[in-house]
């Protein structure tokens, strides 16, 4: 019913207060990047439960590809309620995920007023891909872009050791 | 008996051992076992994509013990091992200590106060194990 809105509600106030709390301190130039590694490692960990989580009853997982498969269909679909709508990889460790109506977004109106905003709301997201992915075994470094809300792109690069 | 749950990098994050005298040989024999357990897992790869089961099964038996292993999808690894003398321990039974172990660990992932890597210290947690021990003693 009503658990959507729930999730929705509560990471925009997330994101408000952890912006107020940054304001208040005194380095209002570190203020942007700080902000955002802390919505970053607060959706790693929750990345990292859930991913445990869903993993219980699969099969291992054949390559990365299928790995990402997976986070594509069945745990975009879990969390968000709906799957990725396009995948895109040059096969050497680059993956796009492209999500053409992001549900952190679809409150935001359409036009370009927002668009400057919408990368604090993103931040979350991009944790949570890259806890997911550090708990199967795969360091990465996760990156956000929307240039037409509410579609939204993640480019994941696996970084090989 | 005993049993150990390792992380992604082959360090315990928890051992149980009952009796408690003669652990120091429990903990050799599950030692040993993680190379078994890595060889297993790299071989799936080659191998056909049918075996992906999470549960490995038997991993060698000695003269005294029976060493099973079981990998999650995020590569932390449990090993069960038991007396060869404790025949009334069959597989499937093997196994759903394996699925309590795999709920409890999930659980025990997802508690916020606790930080992957660290050793487990969840009350919870050594209560569920201390019961299916008793189980299978």
């Amino acid at each position: 019913m009503a658990d959507d809105a729930l999730f929705e509600f509560l990471h925009m106030e997330i994101v408000a207060l952890v912006y107020k709390e940054q304001a208040t301190r005194e380095d209002i130039d570190k203020e942007r990047v700080t902000c955002v590694s802390t919505l970053d490692a607060m959706g790693f960990r929750v990345g990292q439960g859930m991913i445990e989580r869903f993993t219980k009853d699969c099969p291992t997982f054949k390559d990365d590809l299928d790995l990402m498969k997976f986070l594509c269909k069945d745990f975009w679909s879990t969390i968000f309620k709906k799957q990725i709508d396009n995948l895109r990889t040059n096969h050497q460790g680059t993956y796009v995920l492209q999500d053409n109506k992001f549900a952190l977004l679809t409150q935001f109106s359409s036009g370009k007023q927002y668009l400057e905003e919408a990368p604090k709301y993103l931040a979350f997201s991009c944790g949570l891909i890259r806890g997911a992915l550090s708990n199967l075994g795969l360091e990465s470094v996760v990156t956000a872009e929307v240039s037409l809300m509410p579609s939204c792109k993640f480019q994941v690069v696996i970084q090989k050791l | 008996a005993e049993i150990c749950i390792t992380s992604m990098d082959n360090y315990p994050l928890y051992i149980r051992s009952i009796p408690t005298q003669g652990e120091l040989k429990f903990h050799y024999t599950v030692h040993t076992s993680l190379d078994v357990v890595e060889e297993k897992i790299s071989g799936v790869g080659k191998a056909l994509a049918d075996q992906r089961e999470l549960y490995l099964g038997l991993l060698y038996p000695t003269e005294d013990y029976k060493v099973y292993g079981y990998v999650t999808n995020s590569k932390v690894k449990f090993v069960i091992v038991v007396d060869s003398s404790n025949t009334s321990l069959r597989d499937n039974e093997i196994r759903s200590m394996f699925r309590k172990l795999h709920n409890s660990f999930t659980d025990v992932m997802c508690n916020p106060f606790y930080n992957p890597g660290d050793p487990i210290q969840s009350k919870a947690f050594d209560s569920i194990v201390s019961t299916m021990m008793v189980q299978a003693c």
